[in-house]
């Protein structure tokens, strides 16, 4: 199919260098270097031209202009093409789902489950899902996994996974809990947000109960997995939650686990960061924040970061009236940290270029605030990584991170623009998949001498 | 519109006493022995809207696409009495009269047509109280009509307007029926009553659906259709007893009016457009052999996941395919859709339109289209950016039966421009000016020209950027 490509010119003397090893499947890390490129390092700096990557043993070791080529390394001319890390997706239900509407193959939430918490995405992530070669093929290399609520304020706990084609996406399972407050949470709770508060302290003084009879935050207690510990120690007689669920919160409670916090309205999220003067050891990163323009000081005085959605601009429910395309600006502005996020369903992973894009487009409009190209880029690269807790493994091109890197056939965060070759811990990937092999066979409708089924 | 009818009416006589808004309709009006006179009134509802005051502006110096396929560089387009009077290039002579607006640098285009919206019916914020778009009691309600569900005041209408220049709309009733009921046409202008947005003089249009949806909804309430064979099965004998009417009607011997039988007839003689959400190739054969089989003509296929599939056979019974960029996957008929679906169409010589269906796609056609025309340049085919914009132009004007009065920047056309500040197939680029029939309704650089529908007054982020 690459071949033919080529012949059209369609794909120029940059497939001819580096498609053609993404055809090849896992494989160890090979070490090599991409020259000529223009290379966007993703943590917030201007892209630089002529500029060269290396990576070794499946790491970055430079990424730059004036970077020496190694001996011994594969040289891959970029052509001029654009380099840049791999984008992280903060959060998504990406490995959980098939097809949304098709609740069979649907694992992202568990409306009639016993547990709640206590639900760990790690075990149900299917790495032939559908949407994750589809992810991959539109630059995507790693995301955090987040369940979505089912019957309760709490989601579950998610984990951060890679989009490489293998056996084993999950890099890191349980990584943190998520959590309902706002209009949603209101509803799972019982019907009012007084009820989704009362639930939460509810829940965190049990499990701090739990801990403290049990010792269940003690270090290495089953394998880092406190629902697990076999103790008949500990269960309060007034008890609401679980023990499973309860034994879940226990990293929450303690700050061992971050506790994402979905909310949207200015009075949300200030009653979230008001949580922490109950409960000072949490770690709470807020999701959604569609107001969160409005209290951006106080969220950067917490330093409570934001993973938020770039262009929700209506007032699509009451509690989202003030929301604007320039809310990511303002609060990059006031210094909160801020990823683009909220990939679910319909909202593909792979739109959050244009998203990035978008925002260095309203920076045009009078009068509205958005991202320089650089931060729009970090939003989507290195910002996500950072708040998942994963900034110093991968989402940028660092000397040490992982090497995940993409290239792609002009401006990473133009509509124009595509994919042309993606390597994850500095292994090739395959960019094939349904929709390549729909495109392919119908490239011409007609049927020829046998049906389109032979194609 | 007279060409339709003349394919599809019975009789002459009766189609042009149609055209002419008047009916032989009900027996008892059969009486009168000379012209039939009107029995009721075919359009009771009608628009209000008037253009606004606009002063005569010259854009000079900009990038034009005119959304019929040209492209002027340095062009020089002319708007005045709410009108295009003329594009040129730069040597296109400025009546001292016009103000002259500096284009360098600069892109513009038609006003953007957005051939499905659902802005109004399904407004902003999206609770219990507002959703009026689907009638879900009966898998058939042509008797139902969108406009008498639009709420003018969805703050859904000005994001269009300043983000996605949209001057245009066509909002549809939901999917969830097989016949959903007419569609209305708006002019994108703030309004205190639907009647005051309303396209003067746009035909009406008749939602459709194939596939998924009527039949899950109705088959969840143990009622037909549950199958797909149920979906055809419904609409095919729905389209016997319209046939009946319409024959009844035509000869004067109606005993009795039908809301949903007159909305039916009035497909079958041509003067209402018929636009049929269908994903799936195979059920889009189906329903060109039913429009076939009863005489009525599909103009758009919407949401045509699978067109790709059979761009030959769209293009040989001349129905566009109005489809989004890149949605996939999210349902089980959506999971044959790929980007290079209006490429590939545009190849096989298809009327593409791109549309939203969506109150944040709408903000953005410029952009879909962008990236379908990005998909189709990787597989070599190569769409020059003139042809692009008339994906969002002229194209679903069309479609919308409006194409004479707007959809392309040609002198006595509709003053329905947008300056961009960039080139508009960029994701960086944004509206400067919107005008709608010549007045200028959005202007970024003046806070004074931004709309800010009621719901949204004294509330948190009233006349913010949005």
């Amino acid at each position: 199919m690459i071949a033919r490509r080529i012949r059209r010119g369609a794909v120029a003397l940059l497939a001819a260098t580096v498609a053609m090893p993404a055809l090849a499947q896992t494989q160890a890390p090979a070490d090599w270097a991409i020259v000529n490129a223009r290379v966007a390092v993703g943590d917030g700096s201007a892209p630089i031209e002529n500029g060269v990557v290396v990576a070794r043993g499946g790491k970055i070791v430079a990424a730059g202009a004036g970077v020496a080529v190694p001996a011994g390394v594969r040289v891959i001319d970029a052509g001029g093409k654009w380099v840049t890390p791999g984008l992280v997706i903060a959060v998504t239900d990406l490995g959980l789902v098939d097809v949304g509407a098709v609740s069979e193959s649907n694992d992202d939430d568990a409306d009639k489950a016993v547990f709640n918490a206590a639900l760990d995405v790690s075990v149900a992530i299917d790495p032939d899902a559908p949407p994750v070669a589809v992810s991959r093929a539109g630059g995507v290399t790693r995301a955090a996994v987040a369940p979505v609520a089912g019957n309760a304020i709490f989601a579950g706990q998610g984990a951060v996974i890679d989009l490489a084609a293998s056996a084993d996406p999950v890099t890191r399972a349980r990584a943190f809990q998520y959590v309902e407050l706002g209009e949603r949470g209101a509803s799972l709770a019982g019907g009012s947000r007084v009820a989704a508060q009362a639930l939460l302290r509810n829940a965190l003084r049990e499990a701090r109960e739990l801990d403290r009879r049990a010792g269940l935050s003690a270090p290495g207690v089953a394998g880092g997995d406190p629902r697990m510990v076999q103790s008949v120690q500990g269960q309060a007689t007034d008890t609401l939650l679980t023990r499973f669920d309860a034994a879940a919160l226990v990293p929450v409670v303690t700050g061992r686990q971050p506790l994402y916090v979905h909310v949207d309205r200015a009075a949300d999220i200030r009653a979230t960061l008001a949580l922490k003067r109950e409960f000072p050891a949490l770690r709470l990163i807020v999701v959604g924040a569609a107001e969160g323009w409005r209290v951006a000081g106080e969220l950067a005085a917490a330093h409570v970061p934001v993973i938020a959605t770039a262009l929700t601009d209506l007032p699509g429910r009451f509690e989202t009236l003030a929301a604007t395309q320039s809310n990511i600006g303002r609060m990059k502005k006031a210094g909160v940290k801020v990823a683009i996020g909220n990939f679910y369903d319909g909202e593909q992973p792979r739109y959050a270029p244009q998203y990035a894009g978008n925002l260095v487009g309203v920076a045009r409009v009078p009068g509205a605030t958005g991202l320089t190209w650089g931060e729009a880029l970090a939003a989507i690269t290195s910002v996500p990584a950072e708040i998942i807790g994963e900034g110093d493994h991968f989402g940028s091109l660092k000397p040490g991170r992982a090497a995940d890197v993409v290239v792609w056939d002009g401006d990473p965060l133009e509509v124009t623009s595509g994919v042309v070759a993606v390597y994850v811990d500095g292994v090739a990937q395959s960019l094939v998949n349904h929709q390549t092999r729909l495109r392919d066979r119908y490239r011409h409708p007609q049927e020829g001498s046998l049906p389109k089924a032979y194609q | 519109m007279m060409r339709r009818m003349g394919r599809t009416a019975g009789h002459a006589l009766a189609g042009l006493a149609l055209v002419l808004g008047t009916s032989a309709g009900l027996a008892k009006a059969k009486d009168e022995k000379t012209a039939p006179a009107p029995a009721w009134n075919e359009n009771p509802y009608p628009s209000t809207y008037r253009a606004y005051p606009g002063e005569p502006v010259a854009i000079v110096g900009a990038t034009v696409f005119d959304g019929a396929g040209g492209r002027i560089d340095n062009g020089t387009v002319l708007v005045a009495d709410g009108k295009v009077q003329a594009i040129g290039d730069a040597a296109l002579a400025v009546p001292a009269t016009y103000r002259r607006i500096d284009g360098a640098g600069k892109f513009v285009t038609p006003g953007v047509i957005d051939i499905h919206s659902h802005l109004g019916v399904y407004p902003s914020p999206g609770v219990d109280a507002h959703q009026d778009g689907n009638e879900m009691t009966s898998p058939t309600t042509p008797q139902v009509w969108a406009e008498h569900s639009v709420w003018p005041q969805d703050p859904g209408f000005s994001r269009a307007l300043a983000n996605g220049g949209v001057t245009t709309l066509q909002i549809l009733p939901g999917s969830a029926n097989l016949i959903g009921g007419r569609s209305v046409v708006l002019k994108n202008v703030p309004s205190r009553t639907v009647q005051g947005m309303k396209f003067p003089d746009a035909p009406y249009g008749m939602k459709m659906a194939c596939g998924e949806n009527p039949k899950r909804v109705y088959g969840a309430k143990g009622q037909m259709p549950s199958t797909r064979m149920g979906n055809f099965a419904v609409d095919r004998q729905t389209w016997i007893k319209a046939a009946e009417y319409k024959r009844k009607r035509d000869a004067g011997k109606l005993e009795e009016r039908d809301l949903g039988m007159e909305t039916l007839a009035d497909v079958l003689a041509g003067k209402i457009l018929v636009q049929n959400h269908c994903y799936r190739a195979d059920e889009m054969a189906f329903v060109i052999d039913m429009a076939r089989e009863f005489g009525y003509k599909v103009s758009a296929f919407h949401h045509a996941a699978e067109a790709y599939k059979i761009g030959d056979l769209l293009k040989q019974n001349d129905i566009c395919a109005a489809v989004w960029a890149d949605w996939w996957g999210f349902k089980m008929e959506a999971f044959d859709g790929i980007p290079e679906n209006a490429a590939l169409l545009q190849d096989a010589g298809v009327c593409v339109i791109i549309h939203s269906d969506d109150d944040y796609g709408i903000q953005r056609l410029n952009q879909e289209a962008a990236k379908a025309q990005g998909d189709g340049r990787r597989i070599g085919i190569a769409i020059p950016d003139e042809q692009v914009v008339r994906w969002f132009t002229l194209n679903p004007a069309k479609a919308l039966g409006i194409d004479a009065k707007t959809g392309s920047l040609a002198a006595g056309k509709m003053g329905d421009v947008v300056l961009w500040n960039a080139n508009p197939l960029s994701v960086y680029a944004r509206p400067e000016k919107v005008w709608v029939d010549g007045a200028l309704l959005y202007d970024s650089l003046d806070p004074k020209r931004r709309p800010v529908s009621d719901f949204e007054l004294g509330l948190p982020g009233e006349g913010d950027v949005k």
